[in-house]
C-alpha cells in the first residue's frame, strides 16, 4: 500500500494560548536570526562571530552591560507607554517626537529656568513628563474629535519636534561655551543625573521606568481606567454604547504614553549627553524601536521590561560590531526592520494551527 | 491502495453515474475546539435528490458540520463518504471539485466588483491573461433561466439587494457546476416575499437533480421545505426523520431536548403610571437625512409597547436617541418627570434605563473579553464593583457566577471570552447585565433575531416577567408575530412617523400592515401625540 503525501492544514484556533504565543514571538525571533545571519555572511564576516561579538559585548562585562542598561531605559519607558496606547488602539507613531519635547523640557529647567539644588532634578521629571504629555495630546485630540489619523499625525508631528529642537540649538539655546557647534551648554551639576558608578546607567530614570511598567500593568489589569482603555480599544462601538467617553479615555492613553516618552528624553539630556544637541544623537530612534518593543510584549507592560532589555543587547551590540568587526551601526536598524517584519508575519500563526496531515 | 478508495485531487467522481443511495454520509464526526465539542459522533445521511433539512439550535453544531463537509474545518474523527466514497476535503476549492457547493449565512461577495466578476473570482476563464466575459455572460444567463434565479450580470454587487446577493451566491455555486448545496440560514437575512422566491429556487434545483442541504434553526421552514430533517442537539445528531411523518411540536422538542410551550403566559396588564413621555422629537440617520419626523408617545410602567414598522422607518433611530447614542434636533424626553432630552449614554444608563441593542456582537459586547468583564460594562463604575479607582474583579466574578446561573448561561466558566459563546448565550449575557441592575425602561431592539427557539422562548419570557414587576418596555422587533404577542399596545412606524397606536388586543394584522406601508390611523396627525385611548 503506498502512504498518501503528507500535506499542510491549516486550521483557525479562535484564542491562542500564552504558551503559542511565547513559542511564536520565540520563533519569530530565531527566523529574524537567521535572516541577518546571511547579512552578516554578505559583508564576510562569520554569522557566529557576529553573534558571539554582540553577546559578549552587550553582555559578557561590565562596560558592556552597562551600555545595554543605557540603551534599555528609553526603549523601557515608550515601551510601556506604547503598550497602553497600542490596548486603547491608538497608533502612537510619535513617541520619538514626544522624547524629545521631554528633552526640550528638561533642558529648559536645567539651564534657563533659574532654579536650582535639589528640586532640579524632580522638576525637570515634571517638566518632561507633562511636555510630552502635551506633544502627545494634540493628535489624541485630533483624532477623537475630527477623525484625523493618528498613525500620520504621530509620525508628522516628530518631525516638527525635530526641527524644533534643530531651531533651539542653532538659534537661541546655543551655548556661549561651545564656541559656534549647535549644542547648548553642559547641565549645571544639580541637573545631572546620578550615574551607578562610572556608567552612564542614571539609574532614577530606570527606576522610573521599572515602576511605570508594574503600574501600568497593574491600570491597565486592575483599575477603572484601564478597563475602559481596554474596551475602547477592542470595540469602540460597544465603549460608546457603555456610556464611556472615547476622548477621555485616549487622552488618558496618550498623557501616559507621551508623558513616560517624555521622561525618557530626560534621561538622555540629563544622563547621558548632559546637554541638549542634535536630536539624533538624544534618540537614536528609540521611539520607534519602542513599537516593536511594546509589540514583541504583545502589549503586556510587564513583559516590556525583558523585551526592551532584549532590544538594549542588540543596540549595545551594535556599537560592538562597529568598532570590533568594522560592520555598519545600521545593521542593527536593519535588524530591528527584520524582527519587526517576522513578529507581523508570525500573528498568522498564533490564530491558525498549521500541522503536517497525511491525506 | 486500491483504484478508487480515494478519489481526492481527481476529479473521478465528476459526471460518474452515482449509483450510492446517498449522496453524501458523515459517518461519526468529531470536531471538538477548545473548551467546546462542536460535534460529537455525527451521523448524517443526505439522499440524492433531496431538500435534507439540518436542525438545531444555536450552538447545536449545524454549521461547524458542514464546514467540515466543505472543508473549511478538519473533523478530528469521522469520515464523510461522498456517493459511497470516502472523501476528506482538503480546501472549499476541493469540494467545488467535488461538486459541493455552499452558501455562507454571510456572503462571501465583494461588492464594488460587479456579478459575472463575482462568479468568476478564482476561476480560469479565458485565454492566458483574459477573461472571456462572453463566454461567462452565456453559461450566467443559461443558469439562470434553468433555475429560475434571475439576475443582471453587470449590476455591481453593492447595488442588489440582500435577496439578489444570495441568487449571486447559488450562481456562483453553479456556475462552479455544483450538484450538492448547503445553504447555512439562507432566511435570516431575507423578508418573506425573497424567502418564497427562495424557496421556489430551491425545488427548482432539486427537481434538476441536485441536493440541497439546508442549516436552519426555524421550524415553519424545515416543514415547508424540506423531505427529511436531521436534528442536532449539543453537538450530537439525536434523530433524522421524514418531514412528513413529523410534526413541529416534536421537531421542537427534540431540538430544545423537552417540551416547549408555544403560547406564552401573559398576565393581565397592570398598567402603572406614566413612565416616559416623548413629545415631538427629530432626529438625523447616519448621513444627515431626517429619521424621525415628530415622534410623540407615552409609555407606562407596567406595559410592553411594541414598535412595529419595516426596517428601517426610524426604529434604529428611536431606540438610539432613548438610550443616548443619537441627538435629537428637536422635541423633548421626559422619564419619570425628568428630562431625559439629549443627556449621554451614561447619565440615562444610570436613570435606569437598559439597552438591548439590535447588533449583539458590534455593540452589545466586547467579543474578546471574558463573560465576567463583559457583564460589568456599564456597572464598573459603581459600587460593589468599583472600589475607588480599582475595580474589585472578585466581585465581578462571583457577580458572573451568579448571573451565568440566573439567566442559564451556557460557558466553560466565567473567564471564557464572549466571541466563543453562541449567539443565544451573547444574548443571554446582554440579557443578564441589562436587566440585573433592576431597570424601569428597557428598550429592546430586536431582542430575539437570529436566536433559537430555546433562547427565543427565554428572551420573552424575561420581558414579561419584567413587564409584570412593574417595569416599562419598548419592543422593537421586526417579528410581527412577536410584537403582537408580547406587547399591551401597538405602535407602528413608518418613514419616522408614528401611523398609529393601537391596542394589542384588537389589533388586526391587515390593519398593522396597511399602517406599516404608511396609512395612517384615523385621528393621527404628524407631530402631534398619539394618545392612550
Amino acid at each position: 500500500m503506498v502512504q498518501a503525501p503528507k500535506c499542510l492544514s491549516i486550521e483557525r484556533r479562535p484564542i491562542p494560548s500564552g504558551r503559542t504565543i511565547f513559542t511564536v514571538s520565540i520563533l519569530a525571533i530565531v527566523a529574524a536570526l537567521i535572516v541577518m545571519a546571511i547579512f552578516f555572511a554578505a559583508y564576510g564576516v562569520s554569522p557566529i562571530r557576529a553573534y558571539g561579538a554582540i553577546l559578549r559585548g552587550a553582555l559578557g562585562n561590565w562596560s558592556g552591560f552597562s551600555e545595554t542598561l543605557r540603551r534599555m531605559i528609553p526603549l523601557l519607558l515608550c515601551g510601556v507607554g506604547l503598550t497602553v496606547t497600542l490596548r486603547a488602539l491608538f497608533w502612537n507613531i510619535g513617541a520619538d517626537g514626544q522624547l524629545l519635547f521631554g528633552a526640550i523640557a528638561a533642558t529648559w529647567v536645567a539651564l534657563f529656568s533659574g532654579l536650582h539644588g535639589p528640586l532640579v532634578i524632580p522638576a525637570m521629571f515634571a517638566a518632561g513628563f507633562l511636555a510630552g504629555a502635551l506633544w502627545g495630546l494634540i493628535p489624541a485630540v485630533l483624532k477623537v474629535k475630527l477623525g484625523i489619523n493618528d498613525v500620520i499625525t504621530t509620525l508628522m508631528m516628530n518631525y516638527i519636534a525635530i526641527y524644533i529642537v534643530l531651531y533651539l540649538i542653532h538659534g537661541p539655546w546655543k551655548g556661549p561655551s561651545v564656541r559656534g557647534y549647535p549644542l547648548t551648554d553642559i547641565f549645571p551639576p544639580a541637573a545631572q543625573l546620578p550615574t551607578i558608578g562610572n556608567t552612564h546607567v542614571h539609574w532614577p530614570t530606570l527606576l522610573i521606568g521599572l515602576v511605570a511598567a508594574v503600574v501600568a500593568y497593574i491600570m491597565l489589569n486592575r483599575m477603572k481606567s484601564g478597563f475602559e482603555i481596554r474596551v475602547v480599544g477592542e470595540n469602540p462601538h460597544a465603549a460608546r454604547y457603555a456610556g464611556m467617553s472615547e476622548l477621555k479615555t485616549v487622552v488618558i492613553a496618550m498623557l501616559i504614553s507621551g508623558g513616560l516618552a517624555g521622561i525618557a528624553g530626560v534621561g538622555e539630556v540629563a544622563g547621558v549627553q548632559l546637554r541638549l544637541l542634535n536630536p539624533a544623537q538624544v534618540s537614536m530612534g528609540y521611539g520607534y524601536t519602542a513599537i516593536i518593543v511594546a509589540w514583541l510584549a504583545r502589549k503586556n507592560p510587564l513583559a516590556v521590561i525583558v523585551t526592551s532589555f532584549f532590544f538594549g543587547v542588540l543596540m549595545a551590540g551594535g556599537d560592538v560590531i562597529k568598532v570590533n568587526l568594522g560592520l555598519p551601526f545600521q545593521l542593527i536598524n536593519v535588524f530591528n526592520g527584520v524582527i519587526m517584519f517576522f513578529l507581523i508575519g508570525s500573528e498568522i500563526f498564533m490564530h491558525y494551527k498549521i500541522s503536517l496531515r497525511r491525506r | 491502495m486500491t483504484s478508487g478508495s480515494s478519489g481526492h485531487g481527481t476529479n473521478s467522481n465528476r459526471g460518474a453515474t452515482p449509483t450510492a443511495e446517498y449522496a453524501i454520509e458523515l459517518r461519526g464526526i468529531v470536531k471538538r475546539f477548545p473548551g467546546v465539542v462542536a460535534n460529537d459522533g455525527v451521523d448524517l445521511k443526505v439522499r440524492r435528490g433531496e431538500i435534507h433539512c439540518l436542525l438545531g439550535e444555536n450552538g447545536a453544531g449545524k454549521t461547524t458540520l458542514m464546514r467540515i463537509l466543505y472543508g473549511l474545518y478538519r473533523p478530528d474523527a469521522g469520515e464523510i463518504l461522498l456517493n459511497g466514497t470516502p472523501i476528506m476535503f482538503h480546501s472549499p476549492r476541493d469540494a467545488l471539485a467535488h461538486r459541493i457547493g455552499m452558501v455562507h449565512q454571510h456572503f462571501r461577495l465583494v461588492p464594488t466588483l460587479t456579478v459575472e466578476e463575482n462568479v468568476l473570482l478564482g476561476l480560469n476563464e479565458g485565454t492566458g491573461p483574459f477573461l472571456n466575459l462572453r463566454k461567462v455572460r452565456a453559461k450566467i444567463k443559461k443558469i439562470s433561466e434553468d433555475y429560475g434565479l434571475p439576475v443582471d450580470t453587470r449590476a455591481r454587487v453593492w447595488q442588489l439587494s440582500v435577496g439578489q446577493q444570495q441568487r449571486v451566491e447559488i450562481i456562483k455555486a453553479l456556475y462552479r457546476d455544483a450538484d450538492v448545496l448547503i445553504m447555512d440560514e439562507p432566511t435570516s437575512v431575507l423578508t418573506p416575499q425573497e424567502v418564497d422566491q427562495l424557496f421556489s429556487t430551491l425545488r427548482h434545483l432539486v427537481d434538476a437533480g441536485l441536493t440541497v442541504i439546508f442549516i436552519t434553526h426555524k421550524l415553519d421552514e424545515v416543514m415547508e421545505i424540506s423531505d427529511r430533517v436531521t436534528v442536532l442537539r449539543k453537538g450530537k445528531a439525536v434523530a433524522t426523520v421524514d418531514t412528513a411523518d413529523t410534526n413541529k411540536a416534536e421537531l421542537a422538542r427534540l431540538m430544545v431536548g423537552r417540551e416547549v410551550v408555544f403560547r406564552l403566559e401573559k398576565k393581565p396588564l397592570h398598567r402603572g403610571e406614566l413612565l416616559l413621555e416623548v413629545r415631538d422629537i427629530h432626529a438625523l440617520n447616519d448621513r444627515g437625512l431626517p429619521a424621525l419626523r415628530g415622534v410623540s408617545f407615552e409609555l407606562y410602567a407596567g406595559e410592553i409597547l411594541g414598535v412595529a414598522g419595516v426596517s428601517g422607518n426610524g426604529q434604529r433611530e428611536l431606540a438610539e436617541v432613548l438610550t443616548g447614542l443619537r441627538r435629537v434636533t428637536r422635541g423633548r424626553i421626559v422619564l419619570n418627570g425628568k428630562p431625559m432630552t439629549n443627556r449621554s449614554a451614561r447619565e440615562i444608563a444610570d436613570m435606569q434605563v437598559a439597552h438591548i441593542p439590535t447588533e449583539r456582537k458590534r455593540m452589545g459586547t466586547v467579543p474578546n473579553m471574558s463573560i465576567k468583564e463583559n457583564l460589568i460594562l456599564k456597572s464598573y463604575r459603581h459600587p460593589p464593583f468599583a472600589r475607588g479607582l480599582f475595580v474589585d474583579y472578585q466581585k465581578a466574578k462571583e457577580n458572573a457566577r451568579r448571573l451565568m446561573q440566573e439567566y442559564k448561561i451556557i460557558a466553560p466558566n466565567e473567564e471564557t471570552a464572549v466571541k466563543l459563546l453562541s449567539g443565544g448565550n451573547i444574548q443571554r449575557v446582554v440579557l443578564a447585565r441589562e436587566l440585573s441592575g433592576k431597570p424601569r425602561l428597557i428598550i429592546a431592539a430586536h431582542p430575539t433575531y437570529g436566536l433559537d427557539v430555546g433562547a427565543t422562548e427565554q428572551v420573552r419570557e424575561i420581558l414579561l416577567e419584567q413587564r409584570d414587576t412593574g417595569a416599562g418596555v419598548l419592543l422593537i422587533s421586526e417579528d410581527l408575530e412577536e410584537v403582537m404577542t408580547l406587547s399591551d399596545r401597538i405602535m407602528v412606524m413608518f418613514s419616522g412617523e408614528v401611523m398609529g397606536i393601537i391596542d394589542a388586543a384588537e389589533a388586526k394584522i391587515e390593519e398593522i400592515g396597511l399602517m406599516m406601508a404608511g396609512e395612517k390611523r384615523e385621528g393621527v396627525q404628524s407631530g402631534t401625540s398619539a394618545k392612550v385611548s
